[in-house]
């Protein structure tokens, strides 16, 4: 008997050795209209679960816990699920608000912080239990409560964000998490619509209601908020914009910030000591990820509606456009492997998931996929603001 | 014959409003993602305002077609008359005014 139990006991732990999988290879793939989470392998190119019913994910968006198990995933309709990517299962999942556009994870992987449109504000959850930590309505003016938008995680246990309504920027700093302190930086320019964190230092918003962006230094925020390219697109040059550019994915390299032009089919190369513009440099359509390869040596730019079948790269050595594809209908969003050597392509209305080689530019690995509007990689549980 | 003949010129011209199911159906995907990436997928808004029956109750469809096809200044929403007739802009606001869709 005993024998017996240990030949078992034997086959148990065997069975468990069979099922080891480590995480820093794998990736969240958003399928927009059904709701849908798929775990993808990066280095096998497979697809390894599929996750169901979590809500409207037509702007989804996803971070990391810094151990790479769990993935968080903020839904349009202010679902916030969180994923065990070892054993493909949902672990927890809220509905925080009516409608919200992304999240962030703090420095010490403690909390999760969500920006919301209705009701306007920012909500901090735990990242272990998704309990409730604060609340912060984006109250302005008498009485009005504005819509939030690039929520970023910051070093010191800050979260910066956005107040699209209220022209506002305003830095949450949740060292004790209990008695939140907010700074606030009212006149910042009208409608920021977007915002990033660069060299975790410089949180940069985009503006749609005037030219130009808001610039706030971390290391220096008592010298407040600075406006980049105050006087560049006049009103009336403005072209039409069919989806909003997306700036988390802007790009450093070297001395040099790219970034999608609003209202312009320009990037923009930005020397970023002077903050002063080095050059436009003309793209097939409005930009809407301006993402460097982690060497920084390409930026890849993907389009808005009607330019979306299109994919242009450029050439960071010597800002020019180096090359470009046309990998298909609707290309949403691209994701770099964490060293650059590959990118992955979400192409929503082939419905497919595009793996291209970055030296040769050739696709090189395609997967199933609904309607897919965001590729996350696990890698960026170490990257501070994405 | 002549049915094939009539049948054609009904799917080609057809009344006002009338769309061929292609066009129809990129027309569905136009609302579903390129204006669902504002007003959200299911239309409860986002960016933009929500478009469901009861938000667009009262506003007359000249007025709607007019902000699709020529946008709304001093907001986000851009002109689609580019890329949608005016017959186009009313046979969707029929279709938003619709409670399912």
């Amino acid at each position: 008997m005993t024998k017996l139990l240990s030949i078992l006991g034997f086959i148990l732990s065997f069975n468990a050795l069979a099922e080891l999988r480590a995480t820093g290879d794998l990736g969240i793939v958003m399928e927009r209209e059904n709701g849908n989470a798929l775990i993808i392998n990066t280095s096998h190119h497979k697809r390894l679960a599929k996750i169901e019913k979590l809500g409207d994910l037509s702007h989804a968006s996803v971070v990391f816990s810094r151990d790479e198990r769990y993935a968080y995933i903020f839904g349009r309709d202010g679902g916030l699920s969180k994923i065990d990517l070892l054993q493909d299962k949902l672990d927890k999942r809220i509905i925080q608000a009516g409608n919200s556009i992304g999240g962030a994870i703090s420095q010490d992987g403690r909390l999760i912080a969500v920006s919301n449109y209705t009701p306007g504000g920012v909500k901090v959850f735990s990242s272990d239990t998704l309990e409730l930590v604060a609340d912060i309505p984006a109250d302005y003016g008498e009485g009005k409560r504005s819509k939030v938008v690039g929520l970023v995680d910051a070093p010191g246990q800050l979260f910066v964000f956005s107040l699209f309504d209220a022209g506002e920027i305003w830095l949450l700093d949740l060292k004790n998490p209990k008695t939140p302190v907010i700074k606030k930086f009212p006149n910042t320019g009208k409608q920021p619509y977007d915002a990033l964190i660069a060299e975790e230092r410089y949180y940069i918003a985009g503006l749609f209601g005037e030219s130009g962006l808001a610039l706030l230094d971390l290391w220096n925020p008592e010298a407040g908020v600075k406006r980049i390219l105050p006087d560049y697109v006049k009103d009336d040059e403005k072209l039409p914009v069919y989806k909003m550019p997306h700036l988390e994915g802007w790009a450093i390299a070297g001395d040099y910030l790219f970034v999608p032009a609003i209202g312009k089919h320009e990037v923009w190369v930005i020397d970023k000591h002077q903050w002063k513009l080095i050059k436009a440099i003309p793209v097939t359509g409005q930009p809407v990820f301006v993402m460097a390869r982690p060497d920084a040596r390409q930026i890849w730019v993907n389009f808005a509606f009607p330019d979306n079948d299109q994919v242009q790269i450029i050439d960071a050595n010597d800002l020019s456009l180096a090359k470009t594809l046309t990998p298909g209908k609707a290309v949403l969003h691209m994701e770099f492997t964490p060293r650059g050597e590959q990118v992955w392509l979400a192409i929503r209305d082939d419905n497919r998931l595009a793996v291209y080689d970055t030296e040769t530019l050739q696709e090189i690995a395609y997967l199933p996929a609904d309607k897919p509007n965001g590729i996350f990689f696990s890698a960026r549980a170490h990257k501070t603001g994405l | 014959m002549k049915k094939l003949l009539l049948l054609m010129l009904f799917s080609s011209t057809g009344f006002a409003g009338e769309l061929s199911t292609e066009r129809q159906n990129t027309l569905r995907n136009m609302l579903n993602n390129d204006c669902g990436a504002c007003h959200g997928l299911m239309l409860k808004g986002g960016m933009g305002p929500a478009l469901l029956p009861d938000n667009l109750a009262g506003k007359p469809d000249e007025y709607l077609a007019a902000t699709i096809l020529n946008g709304r200044k001093g907001t986000a929403m851009p002109p689609w008359q580019a890329f949608i007739s005016h017959d186009e802009a009313l046979w969707l606001i029929g279709i938003l005014r619709k409670p399912m869709h």
